[in-house]
């Protein structure tokens, strides 16, 4: 019995991807970059989180450039006659002084590396534990998602800042406290959606097959419908980072993160206060610089969404088209 | 390459590679705000008893909600059976546990009747056929791929086209995974749940060869569910008809369609439509009345007297039991208390349409 | 009198991989009275010639005509259509639960059916209704008209569609897959249903289906649609017991009921059908037929009359007296395909499996 093989006409598939034909295995990932490649906004949004990790990664070499360190108070140089900090663009300081004579600018640079490392870290926790806790809770259902389900619910109705407020005043602030305290507070919000994700999931059909194969519980939970699960998560971790970032800059300025003399952009505002007006390089610098972050990743969340969503393809096929008239 | 997966250990247990003896599934559905409490259940297999011989292509059909589907998966131990005993080849399945369950699935495989569904739409195809090989760690590596490849080829299947994802296949190409995958483990048995339904008619015809020629190759039995008596007649050797979640005949192919016994299979037969207009217009409908009542109440006796154009009053009261009527093979059984005899014409019901009909036209038109 | 002659007709979708033409200048007519089954495969576009007709497609491009009593179904507006759709010609749809409205009660939605196109109040729409659904054999119709769609089985409510569908008695129904998603006995029921109903009022009848057995029970002529276009006509009992078009001849050798299968083996149709965006040059059946030649690859078959038949016309290149299923007619055409056969038409896969008896899967 001779068997003749096939090529693969890609066709009848119904409102699925319109299989183009004759390609080689392109995964959903290969996909969603060419379609981000054509969303100029994502391009405009990457790069300013591009250009910002540059100066977080870059701080360490600003402080050189400059001579200027973050920390170290620097009232001789960094004031002016009355005691005042210097506005921006004065002695060599791009961005001006704080009061203690400080180089804003070299401050940013490395408060910039406590935002980033902050947002990322604490989301990449809030993330792990989130998919973890959402798959078993919505994937076994009956008792344990009860107990889970309810506990995320909790989580998501606590008033964070007093909770914070209770966890500084035992432990004292600290950085990896605030990554704790954020990551505790944004798990629940990815558990919920992979929660909802894995209940309908597990009703599909290939779940059932897993089974049939022999495929044991975990298996099934991580090898097959954590997969399935990729999409949302992903863009929901892209709009966390920003909102962990803000809740850091929240803790720090109210004194219960980072604390001085480190550079946070968040007690950089708090230290901007009371100042009024007259020193607005105080405050406008590490707001811009807050809007600008937190900004690009909004901005690259959405547009990772609409590119993972393939109901809007007619959007990207208008770009294509544009790319090539004729 | 495809003798790399030891063969299937040697047949114990007779001639009979399945044996289901009173399987019972009730569904319990629940109510209340708080803590739910059972009010009735959804009794969808309701007693069953069948055998499958070895090499055999069983086909079992019915309509929707007859419990097809459900007997399927109970015989596949997807869920614990209410009650009953199930026997695959010697061993008794009926009461075991997920992992107990686990070396036994090697025997047994299953076909799914959504060629979009049954398959992950975020794994690659050769993952997807691997998988039977990772979880019961049969290979790994180059050797699994060679392995997947092997079966991607004997369903028909580009080996190439192993990393792609099933999305970039048509319908019967990813029901030739779904094939394959159920192949990859050597079973003896593969229960095919509606896997032509869903199909384009000329795919349809490439899968039902492909199931024959495999079935040859690999010494495979059977349970074929359908609903299109016409595919179930085409490769089964036996079928069995079910109704209301019980078995209400079985018979050897030639007994059940050229001399039917139980009133719901000559409905049945009669109402299925052949691609002949010759046979299709000359065939003599039996036209039920009513619609199939629901399994949480099913009636009382014989499930069918409600719709039964023989019914009488013992047909309300007691169930008949399945059992072969004189004149008959041993084989060709029928749980009925009034079975049809040869050239017994049923009634059908035309008289209420064409009376409606009258009072319709007498109206003056618009 | 024709009822319905369609000309031509070519409707395509621009769409993000290309423009998907769904149907290639499609030509045929319906009489009075009786009843056209309309038989294809996924992408065949049977459905879309039906919805586009009833102007029901407005998004895409369309071109030849619909003439529907006297008048172009395809150049009239919104609004006269409007009053044509259910009171001349009325349309039934596969799955009736997504085309009934799940909101609203089932009597009213046949009664604002007869509104729409009548001056009765709501009472006398409702009595009407309720007449309806017994017509259609829903028992107990006084209390059935109040339910909800989700509150019905699948026949009943294909029941009400036909209800809806015939409250106006029009002239010509469409019928697209009505059978396709119920249960043998039910659909058993709504041909029967559907018979009697266009014997009695003199309708004409379009069923589009891919079910050869529904074609058989209820046609009286049949239309064989392939990727896009029509590839043979003719009556029933031509159709499937002398056809000439080899995909009818495929067809007819796949399904296990029918006339072409003969001992106990199908011989299905290699391959898949087509894309419609890349629709195959010269006739769109060649890389599956068994009997390609050098022609079918760069010429387009027209439809045309086989004159052995009475009304049988068929889109082939194969001479029009090889009809029929047999071992023998099927022989005939493979020794005359294999003289034109050339380097090209030699390596089709559906000449190829043909060629070597392989089992066909591909």
């Amino acid at each position: 019995m001779s068997l003749s093989t096939v090529e693969v006409v890609s066709t009848e598939a119904p409102a699925e991807t319109p299989g183009v034909g004759g390609i080689e295995g392109r995964s959903p990932l290969r996909l969603v970059l060419a379609r981000l490649r054509t969303d100029r906004v994502a391009l405009a949004s990457i790069g300013v989180l591009v250009l910002i990790v540059l100066l977080a990664l870059g701080a360490p070499l600003i402080s050189a450039i400059t001579g200027h360190s973050p920390t170290v108070t620097n009232v001789d140089n960094g004031t002016d006659a009355n005691g005042q900090p210097l506005p921006p663009g004065t002695g060599g300081f791009l961005l001006g002084t704080d009061n203690l004579g400080r180089d804003i600018l070299v401050r940013i640079a490395y408060g910039a590396r406590i935002s980033l490392l902050v947002g990322v870290l604490a989301t990449a926790i809030a993330t792990v534990v989130g998919v973890v806790v959402g798959l078993f809770a919505g994937y076994f259902g009956g008792w344990l998602d009860s107990i889970l389900a309810r506990l995320m619910d909790v989580v998501l109705s606590f008033p964070y800042v007093l909770f914070a407020i209770v966890l500084v005043s035992v432990f004292g602030a600290s950085l990896p406290l605030v990554i704790l305290v954020i990551a505790f507070f944004s798990f629940a919000a990815i558990g919920r959606i992979v929660r909802g994700q894995a209940l309908s999931q597990r009703e599909k059909e290939y779940v059932e097959a897993a089974h049939s194969l022999g495929a044991g519980n975990l298996r099934i939970m991580f090898v097959d419908i954590l997969p399935n699960l990729v999409a949302p998560v992903i863009v929901l971790a892209t709009l966390l980072i920003p909102a962990a970032i803000i809740f850091e800059a929240t803790l720090s300025f109210l004194g219960l993160g980072v604390g001085p003399p480190t550079a946070s952009w968040g007690n950089m505002l708090s230290d901007a206060e009371g100042v009024g007006f007259q020193a607005w390089w105080f405050y406008i610098f590490p707001m811009l610089f807050l809007l600008a972050t937190t900004l690009a990743f909004n901005l690259l969340g959405d547009a990772v969404r609409d590119a993972l969503d393939p109901r809007t393809e007619r959007i990207f096929a208008g770009r294509r088209k544009k790319k090539k008239p004729a | 390459m495809l003798d790399v997966v030891p063969s299937p250990a040697p047949a114990a247990g007779g001639e009979h590679l399945l044996r289901a003896e009173g399987i019972v599934k009730h569904f319990p559905i629940k109510e209340g705000i708080f803590f739910k409490h059972q009010v009735g259940s959804v009794k969808a297999v309701d007693g069953v008893s069948l055998e499958v011989r070895r090499g055999e292509t069983l086909g079992l059909v019915g309509e929707t909600g007859c419990g097809k589907s459900t007997l399927a998966r109970c015989i596949m131990r997807l869920f614990p059976l209410t009650a009953g005993h199930l026997t695959f080849d010697g061993a008794d399945l009926s009461t075991l546990s997920r992992s107990q369950m686990r070396p036994y699935r090697r025997g047994m495989q299953m076909i799914f009747q959504d060629p979009y569904g049954s398959l992950n739409s975020r794994r690659r195809v050769g993952s997807i056929i691997g998988d039977p090989l990772a979880i019961h760690n049969i290979a790994k590596g180059a050797e699994r791929k060679k392995m997947v490849q092997g079966f991607m080829e004997v369903v028909g299947l580009n080996p190439e086209h192993y990393n792609r994802f099933p999305a970039e296949f048509s319908g019967g190409q990813r029901q030739r995974i779904g094939v394959a995958r159920a192949l990859a483990l050597r079973p003896k048995l593969i229960v095919c749940d509606e896997p032509v339904s869903a199909l384009d008619v000329s795919i349809q015809a490439q899968i039902i060869n492909l199931l024959e020629d495999l079935q040859g190759e690999f010494g495979l039995t059977y349970l074929f569910i359908a609903h299109n008596l016409s595919v179930v007649q085409h490769v089964s050797d036996r079928v069995a008809v079910m109704y209301l979640g019980k078995i209400v005949e079985v018979a050897e192919v030639k007994d059940l369609y050229g001399t039917p016994r139980h009133p719901y299979t000559n409905a049945l037969l009669s109402a299925s439509v052949v691609a002949d207009p010759d046979k299709a217009r000359s065939r003599d409908r039996i036209i039920l009345t009513g619609d199939v009542p629901s399994p949480i109440n099913p009636p009382s006796g014989c499930r069918f007297h409600t719709r039964c154009p023989k019914a009488q009053a013992i047909c309300s009261t007691e169930e008949p039991i399945l059992k072969s009527g004189a004149g008959d093979s041993a084989s060709h059984l029928a749980a009925c208390h009034f079975p049809v005899a040869d050239g017994e014409k049923i009634a059908s019901g035309k008289a209420t349409i064409l009376h409606a009909v009258e009072g319709f036209l007498a109206e003056a038109p618009k | 009198m024709t009822l319905l002659a369609v000309d031509n007709l070519t409707v395509s979708f621009p769409t993000a991989d290309g423009i998907v033409q769904a149907v290639r200048g499609l030509s045929f007519s319906v009489e009075p009275g009786k009843t056209l089954g309309v038989v294809g495969e996924s992408g065949s576009g049977k459905s879309v010639s039906a919805l586009t007709m009833l102007g029901l497609n407005p998004g895409a491009d369309i071109s030849g005509s619909a003439v529907f009593n006297d008048r172009n179904l395809l150049t009239m507006s919104q609004r006269e259509l409007r009053s044509i759709r259910g009171a001349d010609i009325a349309m039934i749809f596969q799955d009736p639960l997504s085309s009934l409205h799940p909101h609203f009660r089932v009597g009213w939605q046949i009664a604002e059916a007869i509104r729409a196109h009548s001056d009765m109040d709501k009472n006398a729409a409702l009595n009407q209704a309720v007449e309806l659904l017994r017509l259609v054999n829903i028992p107990q119709p006084e209390r059935r008209v109040r339910a909800y769609p989700h509150e019905m089985s699948g026949g009943m409510r294909q029941r009400v569609m036909i209800a809806m569908a015939l409250a106006l008695k029009p002239k010509l129904l469409i019928a697209d897959e009505p059978t396709t998603a119920l249960d043998a006995t039910v659909q058993a029921q709504l041909m029967e249903l559907l018979i009697q109903m266009q014997r009695e009022v003199g309708m004409a009848m379009i069923v589009i289906t891919h079910d050869l057995g529904v074609i058989a029970s209820i046609a009286d002529e049949v239309l064989v649609m392939y990727a896009g276009r029509a590839s043979e006509r003719a009556d029933a009992r031509t159709i499937f017991f002398s056809p000439h078009h080899p995909y009818t001849r495929g067809l007819l050798g796949s399904v296990p009921s029918a006339t072409g299968v003969t001992g106990g083996r199908l011989v299905p149709i290699v391959g898949s059908p087509p894309s419609l965006i890349n629709v195959p040059t010269g006739c769109g059946f060649h890389p599956r037929c068994p009997f390609a030649m050098e022609a079918c690859i760069d010429d387009q078959p027209p439809l045309e009359s086989i004159p052995a038949g009475a009304d049988h016309s068929s889109a082939c290149w194969l001479p029009p007296e090889l009809t029929g299923v047999g071992v023998a007619t099927d022989t005939a055409r493979q020794r005359y395909a294999g003289t034109y056969r050339g380097p090209r038409s030699s390596k089709l896969p559906g000449v190829r499996a043909a060629a070597s008896e392989a089992a066909v899967y591909a």
